[in-house]
């Protein structure tokens, strides 16, 4: 396994990496939130638009995500063929015309409606995946738990949050050393190993890993009881930003967005579709 | 012996352990994928972490390892976090922590019926209930899509929850039984 | 005027877990801005001692007190480790575990987050405080990007925060190199001038303390203090030794020589430590006879040509080593953190595999071995043991190795038993793993890989955080394989560990080999111990002292050591 860089967060110095944690985690929710409550195709284009733009302001190496993006289009591809073999009259269902471009068998009939609520559901996919990926590209993990505390989530949940990233990099490590460790006894985990035989494997390099890990646990606690955690009702975060203009507009700008989505989606179509075929 | 609380100790120790749960279940659920026979699914080792930390710290421990675990794991994959999963597995991570109450893996006794009990119904509720109707609320996706989907996950992470969370409870278990007994031979 | 700080009154402790007590009877005295060195094995109750000043005793660790101990004439028992936080603050031995924050600025302001402390004050407050450790450059740096030595300073912040008044040290020289020791030590020291503060060290590594001055050794021994006394005094008798403490190199020398040591001979510090002619003309002759040196001359078992290796492509780890190590050698690879030394041990094991260059195994080409092949020719033991164990029963641990090679089982049998014979382990072959301390948990590893029967073992710091007694006790193992032909590389730092007991050591300084010979020439070498992060060895000031070469001089107490050793067998 190849020494993976992950959670290497890197301060581009643009507007969207300038604005608080805060302010990021707001607006991520509130546009995955919009994305989530439509399936109308305009919205999720425009939806799909400002990420884009959001991506391309924030700097975002497309290039170096290419085998993401790509796994992700696959994902995508199965899930779209899925779709079509479990439920090929979903489409029909839902807009309640059929318009036929071709027929297989009576049950297999690729319709204009089935084709319409697949495309509609791959905009949308594509639309909450640059969403995530750019929430992570541009915030700074240190700042992850004072916004989760920022949008009142009880501060003993944001440190496990904040302690599971701080963590993560030393148990990757152990994990890498305890599989090769164990390799070199003779385990085999390859594809070569039957099934069974792989998830017994598994599980002995799982004990060391777990119970090492669990070793350390007394430790830290000490070390986070003697300096005060967790005596008073409440706790400051040294790497919280404060919010400043930027961050009002950028929030109110999501909201609105916000709002507009669910205005279209309550008051405008009524519907989670928006029908073209009526 | 004290009366264990039903929810666990929500201490320091507790929350760190549950940190590096997550991190744990992180590690595994990114780096270890097992394909299963049905396509495109992975056996995800990774629940039987949930499930043993439910069994040692409780379900509100286990609830946040499940949801902090996948949480991160989807934004470290880029896909973009996939809401109806993540509750799905803090909610298989709950029930499986409500087995705590009922074991006592400290003093080195193996998990009881309960543990199974418990862990069954978290990871059906979890994949055939939870995250098929989120999929569907949330993401219009078929009834036929996400329930077909969720028994086909319900059956694998199942498996290795019980699989895997049992062999790290009796081991943990076994760490913890008294060792007066022993004699040189 | 002398104002009590500490102050334990007729003091016991006993876990609840425990039947016996772990601290007894203690009556100890601390006054305002002393330094004192706590020392003693572990399990001696000196770590608890320790606990007891934090509050994690009574408060973490339940027990049962009786008699009194205060601090700033108050009850530790009456207050709370968050108020105990306030007045003692405590640096623990492994400062990685102790990093809670993602980067070195919010892991030194964690103590003010948890007190509510507004950002404004925060923040300048964080930056004074890194000033004074000399890394306020390192602020946005994560855990992973720093030294053991930056980590420790970063710890050390993270209580001077508080204004703290008593400094606790438990073990601040476990994980690090000798020469970040030497600065750790220092540190402390002018800190310790700056803001006049009390300072409690413990630790087991003695001549690393006595660096700097310290006012005070206090020798704890099964849960009492044996000792309690001015450094000199300590030094002069032989009570350390007695309790399994090692003594200043320079000092066991002298006293290997024959010469009285008395307190008006300042022994607590080399520079000051003033030695009659007769005594110097003593330790000579003493040197003189001890001079032979036994070259062990055989083939080249494992032989390195121009390795090089990179993880990114970017920076290279290992740049062009050739080295050879000869059968039945004890064999050192030495170098401080990141030089390259794991890398090279993993390049050796098939962990990772050479850009260039190739590994031969007795003239063997070993470049298309599985890391399973090579696992039966070129053992590795791990740092951690509990890295390593995998099974529950001592007898399945060490069998499973052969179990997956599908090895007969009689033969499986036999081949464990043996090995369990060799590392004293036999008796206890159906015990659980669970019911071992640390260090036989060590041995098992090391069964585990012998059991494979391997041409070379590779241990990754095979004494890490072990005090002397058991450091012996391992290493004297380890001698006792190397003596009946097994072949030994060792990755260490522990500069004791590669004079005493290793036949040859390559130095490694940013991926290239500096040196490359005798232990004993290595740490007399100014430019070596420099590049390497090492630490002249006492014996060198010795030497010089006596009027010898300090090669020859080390060498001659490296082999009055082995000899006496082996005497003791």
């Amino acid at each position: 396994m190849k020494k993976t860089k992950l959670f290497s967060y890197v301060d581009k110095g643009t507007i969207i990496h300038k604005l608080s944690g805060l302010t990021k985690l707001i607006c991520f929710l509130l546009l995955s939130f919009a994305s989530m409550f439509t399936y109308d195709v305009r919205v999720l284009l425009i939806l799909l638009a400002i990420s884009l733009i959001i991506s391309y302001i924030a700097k975002f190496p497309f290039r170096r995500y290419k085998i993401v993006f790509i796994y992700f289009l696959v994902f995508i591809l199965f899930n779209f063929f899925l779709n079509f073999l479990l439920a090929p009259g979903y489409g029909e269902e839902l807009f309640g015309t059929r318009h036929v471009i071709f027929v297989i068998n009576d049950y297999f009939t690729l319709t204009w409606e089935q084709m319409f609520y697949q495309f509609a559901k791959l905009i949308k996919y594509l639309c909450i995946m640059p969403l995530g990926l750019m929430f992570f590209f541009t915030i700074d993990p240190s700042e992850f738990a004072s916004s989760l505390n920022g949008i009142k989530v009880p501060y003993k949940a944001c440190t496990v949050f904040a302690l599971a990233l701080r963590y993560f990099p030393d148990i990757q490590r152990d994990f890498t050393n305890i599989n090769l460790a164990q390799q070199a006894r003779g385990i085999d985990t390859s594809k070569k190993a039957s099934l069974k035989q792989r998830i017994v494997s598994i599980s002995k390099i799982l004990l060391p890993l777990v119970f090492s890990t669990l070793d350390r646990v007394e430790l830290i606690s000490n070390a986070m009881e003697l300096r005060g955690y967790g005596k008073a009702k409440s706790r400051t975060w040294y790497s919280y930003r404060h919010l400043v203009k930027r961050d009002h507009i950028a929030i109110a700008v999501c909201i609105l967005i916000f709002v507009t989505v669910l205005f279209m989606r309550y008051f405008v179509v009524k519907d989670l579709f928006w029908n073209p075929f009526i | 012996m004290e009366k264990k609380s039903f929810f666990g100790k929500l201490d320091v120790k507790t929350i760190v352990a549950t940190a590096l749960g997550a991190a744990l279940f992180l590690v595994l659920f990114y780096f270890v994928k097992i394909p299963s026979p049905a396509p495109n699914t992975n056996i995800q080792i990774a629940y039987g972490i949930t499930t043993f930390f439910g069994a040692l710290f409780g379900p509100i421990s286990a609830l946040l390892v499940g949801f902090a675990g996948h949480a991160l794991n989807d934004f470290l994959a880029g896909f973009g976090v996939w809401w109806s999963w993540v509750i799905a597995s803090a909610v298989a991570g709950f029930f499986a922590g409500c087995a705590y109450k009922y074991c006592d893996l400290e003093h080195g006794k193996r998990p009881g019926k309960m543990f199974f009990i418990f862990n069954i119904v978290g990871q059906f509720l979890a994949w055939v209930v939870i995250a098929p109707v989120l999929d569907i609320v949330m993401y219009a996706e078929p009834m036929e899509t996400v329930f077909v989907q969720g028994l086909v996950s319900f059956v694998i992470d199942t498996l290795s929850a019980l699989v895997v969370g049992y062999i790290l409870c009796v081991a943990y278990a076994a760490t913890r039984s008294s060792s007066s007994s022993l004699d040189k031979e | 005027m002398k104002e009590p700080i500490i102050e334990f009154k007729d003091f016991s402790f006993r876990y609840y877990a425990q039947k016996k007590p772990t601290l007894k009877h203690i009556d100890l005295t601390i006054n305002k801005g002393e330094k004192v060195l706590i020392v003693g094995l572990s399990g001696s109750g000196k770590s608890t001692l320790g606990n007891c000043l934090n509050g994690l005793i009574p408060f973490r660790y339940e027990g049962e007190i009786t008699g009194s101990c205060k601090i700033k004439g108050r009850e530790t028992k009456d207050l709370s480790i968050a108020e105990l936080s306030k007045t003692v603050g405590t640096v623990l031995q492994d400062s990685d575990g102790q990093f809670v924050g993602l980067n070195v600025g919010e892991d030194i302001a964690f103590a003010l987050e948890n007190d509510n402390v507004p950002l404004e004050k925060m923040r300048p407050k964080v930056k004074e405080i890194a000033k004074m450790v000399d890394m306020e450059d390192y602020l946005k740096s994560s855990p992973m990007e720093l030294s053991g030595g930056q980590k420790q300073r970063v710890a050390l912040a993270g209580v001077l925060i508080d204004e703290v008044e008593i400094l606790l040290f438990d073990e601040p020289l476990a994980n690090l190199d000798p020469a970040t020791g030497k600065t750790a030590i220092a540190l402390i020291d002018d800190l310790q001038k700056k803001i006049d503060s009390t300072v409690i060290i413990i630790e087991h590594r003695l001549e690393d303390v006595l660096y700097r001055h310290v006012d005070r050794i206090i020798l704890v021994s099964d849960g009492e203090i044996i000792l309690d006394g001015d450094p000199d005094e300590v030094l002069a008798s032989d009570v350390l030794r007695d309790h399994g403490i090692r003594e200043p190199l320079y000092v066991s020398a002298a006293k290997f020589a024959g010469v009285k040591i008395t307190p008006d001979m300042h022994p607590s510090s080399i520079d000051e430590f003033s030695l009659k002619d007769e005594d110097r003309a003593k330790i000579l002759a003493w040197a003189k006879s001890h001079m032979e040196t036994k070259v062990k001359d055989e083939d080249i078992l494992l032989e390195g040509r121009d390795l090089r290796f990179s993880y990114d492509g970017i920076k290279t780890i290992i740049d062009g080593i050739s080295f050879d190590v000869k059968k039945g050698e004890m064999f050192a690879i030495i170098g401080k953190n990141g030089a390259g030394k794991s890398t090279l041990s993993k390049l050796l094991v098939g962990f990772e595999r050479e850009d260039s260059g190739t590994i031969y195994l007795e003239n063997r080409d070993i470049k298309d071995d599985t890391i399973y092949e090579r696992g039966k020719e070129i053992g590795i033991v791990l740092q951690n043991p509990n890295q390593m164990i995998c099974n529950t029963m001592i007898y399945d641990e060490v069998a499973y190795g052969l179990k997956n090679g599908g090895v007969k089982e009689e033969e499986i049998k036999e081949r464990v038993e043996e090995t369990l014979k060799i590392c004293g382990l036999y008796e206890m072959r159906n015990w659980p793993i669970s019911a071992l301390s640390y260090g036989q948990k060590k041995r098992v590893t090391i069964a585990s890989i012998l059991v494979m029967r391997p041409k070379i073992i590779i241990l990754d710091e095979p004494t890490a955080g072990q005090d002397y007694r058991h450091y012996t006790e391992i290493m004297e193992f380890l001698e006792r394989l190397n003596d009946a032909g097994q072949t030994i590389i060792m990755i260490t730092h522990d500069m004791h560990l590669m004079l005493e007991y290793c036949d040859r050591c390559i130095t490694i300084v940013d991926g290239k080999i500096y040196y490359e010979g005798l232990p004993s020439k290595a740490l007399v070498d100014e430019k070596i111990t420099e590049k390497a992060n090492l630490k002249m060895t006492s014996l060198y000031d010795l030497a010089k002292i006596v009027g010898m070469s300090p090669d020859d001089f080390t060498q001659s107490y490296i082999n009055a050591e082995r000899s006496m050793r082996h005497e003791k067998d």
